[in-house]
């Protein structure tokens, strides 16, 4: 493993330095009958779940087949998506806003082929590579954050739970069965790197112990003033602690008042706040981004806490099955999950999912929560 | 024969859905026997440690990742996070594992030779690792060695014409729907506004100057498919300001069943015939269609622009002409002080090169939260805390009903000397004159 370099000389960084020059210009990349049709489309159909066709004003025609994956991805597997590219589609692909895969082609006759491909390809494991669905009122691919492949603050992991899930909603994102499309979000801590706050159901790993505090070496590894400014709810204050006989600075911490952000964790690396028990999930649930008939809307917390339970998740996965098919049941054709909690009231919402009502789903942080009490004698019995 | 057992992550293998374990086992496998006789850059085995660490915290229910260090390229502060293993011992590989944020194309439109350069540059100097795509948008490369960071650098920006995204205190990589290339819907060319801007700011992407992170999302239409109005700092939501188009012929085709409604979007599923009254009609939010003569009438004055009649009928109908967007800010994720939705500034603005309307409005948002902004504050934050008519006077912007849901419930309104007539200043022995002690 010799190092090879690349041309760049250390101890001249600025030589023939190029920089700001931002990303590869959009153009670039357009397939010929996006380039030709673009912004002169007239409208589209799914011609069955993950194909669609967009047809131009020009009479051009598009059709467009809709794959999930992991977002989480090796240059192997892209290689390959590489491959079916060149293979079908002229070596043109995208990937859309919730990690799906889109193959293009202009010509009709190359959907099935495309198809067929597709839909044969699978993982020594036995799990498809490119599934194809994910369109209309299906669930579509979860978006999610890290988890514990790769960030230092996670709650819970992410592609674990994702893949879990998506296992148990696979049938959904085959098929357009549900009253409206279905979002499902993921964020490992509430961070929410993710913004899963206005999904249809969010999964949300969430820290339910107060900071560990390394007062051996917490003055040595940190700011000390700004982990007690990162605290939202100034749960923290300087300390003088006894180690060994001596005097040491370090933090105390209000425990009654941490919300578990890990905030100051991002800004101290001695106030650890992660634990097998204490970390795992809540479920929101009855988000929207979409203007369509109602305003959109943040998620709600449905379920306060459940467990990981790694390698699957099976807790979370019923829930989320729960809600599904609660809402498949009872929703009207266009009504999203909120919509369908609103016009039915959460009371109802709580007795269709069968999810147990808690003191811990009552908001008490801050002034908006008032806005969240009943302020009317009407409800459902 | 794996490096670590992985008996956790194994039963991930199974089930329909595509399995990232599956992925990185035959990742580690293909780096392993390195056909291509690469010469590796960083350790070998790293996907296999990867795995391996991923496994250990499946069986503590605890991450193993430490905190970035301060890691990135010359001249920029962000686009690379720092990550370190906390059991560099074990897995060695993963000992210092950099996360690479690679700006990725408006529209995310790829071609296979590109991705095949981009795939080349991170086998040779990285895990081979990455996530297509971040939650910002950008390309994420997985893994690499601080040493390895110039050289990618280096050659992204020579060979691949290609820069990093943001990371930090600074402008994040901006994103978009895909718009106009292939949507029907979209009320702007969101790649050409996305492309634009991020070429415009490439000094704030890269240099963190900002109290905070701040984003900028572009939707092409209210359906929002980027989610803008929850996540970006400012949202650029695609509207427009005349009349929706009808095609009367069409919509006769979906009455009578010719067409089916949505696009085809509820086909898994018997809801009986299309009904456009109890469908369409009945559904808008502010009831101002009707059929008149057998002929759908919409009074689009009234009309809010929620996308639903469109979206049912969309061979029938057609968003207006004269278009443009709105621009909402201040949204966020939850932390410090809540979650927050971007609220509406700029109700209408016409998308046209070179946008200098709406970079008036970016730039002295900037300059009042660079001023006023507090450490770790997201502009929505300081909207609370100073106020909206605080950012109607830092970006001189006329106040608009549009802006609100409804009026203030509360009188308490913090009168301003120079709108009160007369001023503050008063004489109190004057006053006494005609009121005693």
């Amino acid at each position: 493993m010799a190092f090879v370099s690349s041309g760049y000389n250390p101890d001249k960084p600025m030589e023939n330095r190029i920089s700001d020059i931002g990303p590869r210009k959009y153009d670039d990349f357009y397939p010929p009958v996006i380039a030709k049709n673009k912004g002169k489309w007239l409208y589209h159909d799914v011609i069955k779940p993950g194909v669609l066709v967009h047809v131009a004003e020009s009479g051009d025609k598009v059709w467009t087949v809709r794959c999930g994956g992991a977002r989480l991805m090796s240059t192997t597997h892209i290689r390959e998506i590489c491959e079916i590219a060149e293979k079908h589609c002229d070596g043109h692909l995208r990937f859309t806003t919730r990690n799906n895969i889109e193959f293009m082609v202009a010509d009709e006759k190359k959907v099935d082929p495309l198809l067929k491909d597709l839909e044969s390809r699978k993982f020594a494991g036995g799990s498809f590579k490119f599934p194809v669905g994910g369109t209309g009122t299906s669930i579509t691919n979860i978006v999610h954050t890290q988890g514990w492949l790769h960030c230092h603050t996670p709650a819970t992991d992410a592609s674990g739970p994702v893949k879990a899930t998506m296992d148990v909603l696979f049938d959904y994102f085959k098929e357009h069965k549900l009253p409206a499309k279905l979002r499902v979000s993921l964020a490992c801590c509430l961070n929410m790197c993710g913004a899963v706050h206005c999904s249809d159901i969010a999964i949300l790993g969430y820290h339910r112990k107060p900071p560990m505090l390394d007062h051996e070496y917490l003055d040595k590894m940190c700011e000390i003033p700004l982990a007690i400014a990162a605290c939202p709810t100034a749960a923290i204050k300087p300390a003088k602690v006894e180690i060994g006989g001596e005097k040491v600075n370090s933090v105390a911490v209000n425990e009654p008042r941490c919300m578990f952000c890990g905030n100051c964790y991002t800004m101290c690396p001695s106030m650890p706040l992660a634990d097998q028990e204490g970390d795992g999930i809540v479920i929101m649930a009855g988000g929207k981004v979409s203007n369509r008939i109602s305003a959109p809307k943040f998620s709600k917390v449905v379920v306060a806490f459940i467990p990981n339970e790694p390698p699957r998740w099976p807790k979370t996965t019923d829930v989320i099955k729960q809600i599904v098919e609660a809402y498949e049941k009872g929703a009207n054709k266009y009504e999203r999950l909120g919509e369908w909690a609103e016009r039915i009231g959460w009371e109802r919402f709580f007795e269709k999912c069968e999810l147990e009502f808690t003191h811990h789903l009552i908001d008490d942080f801050r002034d908006p929560a008032y806005f969240t009490w009943r302020q009317t004698t009407q409800f459902k019995f | 024969m794996a490096k670590h057992k992985t008996p956790l992550l194994d039963q991930l293998e199974s089930g329909p859905w595509p399995s990232f374990v599956s992925d990185l086992k035959q990742q580690a496998e293909v780096r392993a026997k390195n056909k291509e006789k690469i010469e590796f850059q960083i350790p070998e085995d790293v996907v296999e440690d990867l795995l391996g660490i991923l496994e250990l915290s499946f069986k503590h229910g605890r991450t193993h990742w430490k905190h970035g260090g301060i890691v990135g390229v010359f001249g920029y502060g962000g686009g690379v996070i720092g990550r370190y293993c906390d059991q560099p011992e074990q897995f060695s590989g993963v000992a210092h594992f950099h996360t690479m944020r690679v700006n990725q194309p408006a529209g995310k439109f790829y071609t296979a030779e590109y991705l095949r350069q981009l795939c080349d540059l991170w086998d040779f100097r990285g895990s081979g690792v990455t996530n297509m795509h971040g939650s910002t948008g950008d390309i994420i490369f997985l893994g690499t060695t601080t040493r390895q960071l110039e050289e990618i650098f280096y050659e992204m920006t020579h060979n691949l014409k290609q820069d990093l995204g943001g990371s930090g205190s600074n402008l994040r990589t901006p994103s978009d729907c895909i718009g106009q290339a292939r949507c029907e819907y979209a009320c702007y060319d969101t790649q050409a506004l996305c492309y634009h801007l991020t070429q415009e700011y490439q000094d704030e992407l890269h240099r963190p100057a900002f109290p905070y992170k701040f984003k900028f999302k572009f939707d092409g239409c209210p359906n929002c498919c980027v989610a803008s109005i929850a996540r970006a700092d400012m949202s650029f939501i695609g509207t427009w300001k005349d009349d929706i188009r009808i095609d009367e012929e069409a919509v006769q085709a979906y009455i009578g069943g010719e067409i089916a409604p949505n696009a085809n979007d509820h086909s898994g599923r018997d809801w009986g015939a299309f009904d456009i009254q109890k469908e369409v009609i009945d559904l808008c939010p502010t009831e101002c269609m009707w059929m008149e003569d057998g002929k759908l009438k919409i009074d689009n004055k009234e009309c809010n622009r929620c996308m639903h009649c469109i979206n049912v009928m969309p061979r029938a109908l057609r968003i207006g002409k004269d278009t443009g967007l709105s621009i909402l800010v201040g949204a966020k994720a939850p932390i410090l002080d809540g979650a927050q939705m971007s609220s509406m500034l700029v109700p209408f603005v016409k998308a046209e090169e070179p946008y200098d309307e709406i970079k008036e409005v970016i730039e002295a948002i900037w300059d009042w939260w660079m001023e006023e902004g507090k450490n770790r504050e997201r502009l929505g934050e300081l909207m609370k805390r100073q106020g909206f008519q605080k950012l109607l006077e830092v970006t001189g912007i006329d106040p608009d009903p549009r802006m609100v849901q409804e009026p203030r419930s509360n009188p308490y309104i913090f009168w301003k000397e120079d709108e009160v007539p007369g001023g503050f200043t008063r004489d109190i022995n004057e006053f006494r004159k005609y009121h005693q002690r």
